[in-house]
């Protein structure tokens, strides 16, 4: 079992929580991310370690309740124990000295699986620019710790209650703009916002690098649930990635597939709230 | 009695085909005690019983089918054991018509003796027990030989790895189990379906293990969590590697990433792992749609294709690109889904899978093949006809055409000699090119059966015995 050892409130469906689980922490890097079951009933989910203490023995991640399986996770409390939890997977991102600004784009909840590319890209001695976009100043998260590894962070809200108003891509063009040259990109956030990320770098031919969040199972490439257009390739984002080449990925099939369990997924949220979420199953 | 005239065959009795495809509860019910001492009794008590020949880990069969027939059931469920760690599972999957029924001489003239419906009877009986015996035996068994005070680790908790701890903890090593899901058991637990293969008799067969002092440590992925080397320098002397094949392989052909396109691997474990046929009790969905086609004609297919009928599925169908003959299911399966209304459309396989403008399947463009000449397999190879195009309607597509050895561990492990195609070589004992890893089950040989891979569990835990010995 995991305990959590810390749990922070962001906002009424995005919580913070730090969980004991020292095999994994010993191993994290960024760009990883690991699976999780909160009891028996749930789902196995995966989420992005956003943040890991080796000394301590934990992983800090951030979670969005958007259906039964997240809101199992979200209703858990400090104290409370995870009945699994396995990683870290997927590939590591890859960490170079650019010949240039890296700019790192997170948006929404993204911008937790962002900072530690940040954090790395940094130690490695990278300019590290960040652009970080929420809804509305509620709801942007992690301002602080992205600014504590950016030589430059800028911020955006879409209803201009905080920062600059407006959409991350509008930020990202006004840098290009002003720098002219940039070495690498990399944006992770909603798919959509992913996908309007890598369309405005597309034609500056600048590497840019998402982070794919399909669905999965397993996370160790036995399922092919995860499965990924990449170019003509077909991938299995828990192992071949989460990690792709923005310029290369069916983000219009990815969207889609998202969506394959949609009628169940809110059967499944309907029977959780009848149920009074985790009380009703231990 | 001559063996003409000895008495048929006893009848497995089954749920009725029209109610099981309703239910997921086992489709075969088991011997009573009636039939299994008259099956027992057909046994000629061979002298140099041919039929252990054919069992990989070579179950004391003449020995235990007497103890039957004397309905001493104790006395056979203890000679069982005496070679098989999982006799309740074996007497369910095993290929027993090409395994150990395959060589009873009896089989010459008649039909052979149903060694594995009666493996079945008396592990379930052992069962019923409470398990009383297997406890008083394993702590004999531990207590029968001196802890050799060496830890041995197992990666990958299926029938190759499960088989090899169990040996090794007889024998007084200190065994750790490494597995990746969060529970052990490996096909048997995600693959093989409930209907088949009741999870509960596996969970009891694996507690049976840990009862011999194997620690098992679930959600540890070999590769992510830890390596090999790295084990070794915590202090396993030996390693064993039984990682199994899961990885799935797809045709190659357009349109495979459509939604309602999902491997087996996917519908089987959302299904059993994940018990996704008790939604939204548990809360992982399945779906199964309509109109089913299912590519490949293997124990997986079968048990895809039966999965989605018991799912609701109004027709499903086995596309497979050679004839009924050359299926490789075993034949007590492919009898099953003909029983329950699976339709076979065989010497048929698609070129692409046609999707709608929200990205969901709506059919598979088909061709229509025959025979030809033998390949280098033995079997007719399957020749595509000019013109005979034609389109096939589904709104679920699920591929089942194998699966090749998955890679985190043997990337992860330099040093370790592959085969061409990514299996690990290991020698007939289980030895690998890495002094002290050893390798078993389908990660060496690519997909097979169950029995073999106990089998070779078995034979790895004798040449890791030895190695140790000689340290
Ligand atoms: C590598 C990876 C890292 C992730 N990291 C995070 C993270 O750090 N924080 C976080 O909150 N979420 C993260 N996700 C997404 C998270 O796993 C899903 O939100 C969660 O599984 C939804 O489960 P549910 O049962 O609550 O929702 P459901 O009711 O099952 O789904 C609701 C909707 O959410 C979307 N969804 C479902 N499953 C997933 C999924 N696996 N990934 C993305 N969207 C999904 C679909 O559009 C679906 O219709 C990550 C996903 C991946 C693959
Ligand atoms: C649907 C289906 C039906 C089948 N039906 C039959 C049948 O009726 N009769 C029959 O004889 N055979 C059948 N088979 C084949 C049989 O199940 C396999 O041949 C057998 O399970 C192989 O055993 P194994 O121990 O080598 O591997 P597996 O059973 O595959 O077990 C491997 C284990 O290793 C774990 N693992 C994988 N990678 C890692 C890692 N990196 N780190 C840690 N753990 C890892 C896996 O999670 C798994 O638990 C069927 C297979 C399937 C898929
Ligand atoms: S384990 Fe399998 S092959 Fe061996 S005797 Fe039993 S059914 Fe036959
Ligand atoms: S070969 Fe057949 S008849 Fe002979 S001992 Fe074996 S099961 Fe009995
Ligand atoms: S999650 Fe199952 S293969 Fe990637
Ligand atoms: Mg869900």
């Amino acid at each position: 079992m995991y305990p959590i050892v810390k749990k922070v409130v962001l906002s009424s469906a995005v919580k913070e929580f730090e969980v004991r689980a020292p095999m994994v922490a010993e191993k994290a890097q960024a760009g990883h991310f690991f699976i999780m079951r909160a009891n028996e009933r749930g789902e196995r989910i995966p989420l992005t370690i956003a943040d890991y203490d080796r000394e301590k023995g934990t992983i800090t991640t951030i979670i969005q309740e958007l259906g039964a399986s997240s809101t199992l996770v979200g209703q858990m409390e400090e104290g409370d124990e995870i009945l699994d939890f396995v990683g870290p997977l997927g590939v590591p991102s890859e960490i170079e000295l650019f010949d240039g600004p890296t700019v790192l784009v997170g948006g929404g909840i993204g911008i937790a699986p962002i900072f530690p590319i940040a954090r790395a890209l940094k130690a490695a001695g990278n300019e590290v620019i960040s652009i970080i976009g929420a809804r509305n100043k509620d709801l942007l998260i992690w301002e602080e710790k992205m600014a504590s590894v950016s030589d430059k962070l800028i911020v955006c809200t879409d209803d201009g209650s905080y920062g600059r108003q407006g959409f991350v891509t509008d930020a990202l063009k006004d840098l290009y703009a002003e720098r002219g040259k940039l070495a690498a990109v990399w944006a992770i956030g909603p798919m959509p916002m992913m996908r309007a990320i890598a369309n405005v770098t597309r034609p500056w031919a600048v590497k840019t690098i998402v982070s794919m969040n399909p669905l999965m199972m397993d996370g160790t490439g036995m399922c092919g649930a995860c499965r990924v257009q990449v170019g003509e390739e077909t991938k299995f984002a828990c192992v071949d990635g989460p990690e792709f080449d923005g310029h290369l990925v069916d983000f219009d099939l990815a969207i889609k597939r998202l969506a394959i369990y949609k009628d169940q997924e809110k059967r499944a949220l309907a029977a959780l709230e009848h149920k009074g979420g985790h009380c009703g199953c231990q | 009695m001559s063996v003409k005239d000895r008495p048929n065959r006893q009848e497995m009795p089954c749920q009725a085909p029209e109610e099981r495809i309703r239910n997921f509860r086992e489709v075969a019910l088991g011997y009573t005690e009636e039939q299994a001492v008259l099956e027992a009794q057909r046994c000629l008590q061979c002298k140099k019983p041919k039929c252990r020949d054919g069992c990989p880990v070579e179950v004391l069969i003449p020995e235990f089918i007497q103890a039957v027939a004397e309905r001493n059931f104790a006395e056979a469920a203890a000679q069982l054991k005496e070679k098989n760690a999982l006799p309740a599972v074996c007497g369910r999957v095993c290929p027993q018509e090409s395994q150990c029924e395959s060589k009873c001489i009896i089989g010459i003239k008649s039909e052979p003796v149903a060694i594995g419906r009666l493996e079945r009877f008396v592990a379930d009986w052992e069962m019923a027990q409470e398990g009383q015996m297997a406890k008083e035996k394993c702590t004999s068994a531990t207590s029968t030989v001196s802890p050799k005070g060496k830890k041995v680790a197992i990666i990958g908790a299926g029938p190759a790895g499960l088989t090899c701890a169990a040996d090794m903890a007889r024998l007084g090593y200190d065994v750790t189990v490494f597995e990746a899901l969060h529970v052990a058991g490996g096909v048997l637990m995600y693959g093989i379906p409930e209907f088949r293969l009741p999870k509960a008799i596996v969970e009891k067969e694996i507690n049976t293990l840990c009862q011999l002092g194997v620690n098992v440590q679930v959600n540890m992925v070999g590769g992510k969590t830890f390596t090999v080397e790295e084990l070794q320098q915590k202090g396993y002397e030996a390693i064993f590697i039984g990682t199994g094949a899961g990885l799935p392989n797809f045709m190659g052909i357009p349109g495979e990433n459509f939604c309602g396109v999902f491997a087996a691997n996917e519908f089987l474990t959302r299904t059993n792992l994940m018990k996704g046929y008790d939604f939204p009790n548990a809360l992982t969905p399945v779906r199964a749609g309509s109109k089913v086609a299912v590519l490949g004609a293997g124990n997986v297919a079968m048990d895809a294709a039966r999965t989605a009928l018991r799912l609701g599925a109004e027709e499903v169908s086995i596309v497979y690109r050679r004839s009924e003959k050359e299926m490789p299911a075993r034949a007590e399966e492919i009898e099953h889904a003909h029983e329950e209304g699976v339709q076979f459309k065989v010497l048929t396989n698609p070129v692409e899978i046609v999707g709608d403008e929200q990205g969901w399947v709506k059919g598979m463009r088909c061709l229509r093949y025959e025979l030809g000449e033998p390949d280098e397999s033995g079997r007719r190879r399957p020749v595509a006809i000019d013109g005979s195009e034609f389109f096939m309607e589904v709104d679920t597509v699920i591929v089942a055409i194998g699966q090749g050895p998955n890679p985190l561990v043997t990337q992860s492990t330099p040093g370790l000699e592959l085969n061409r195609k990514g299996t690990i070589y290991a020698d007939e004992e289980g030895r690998t090119s890495l002094e002290g890893v050893f390798a078993g089950g389908d990660i060496v040989t690519g997909a097979a059966t169950v029995i073999l891979a106990m089998g070779a569990g078995k034979k790895a835990a004798r040449a890791m015995d030895q190695y140790l010995q000689s340290k």
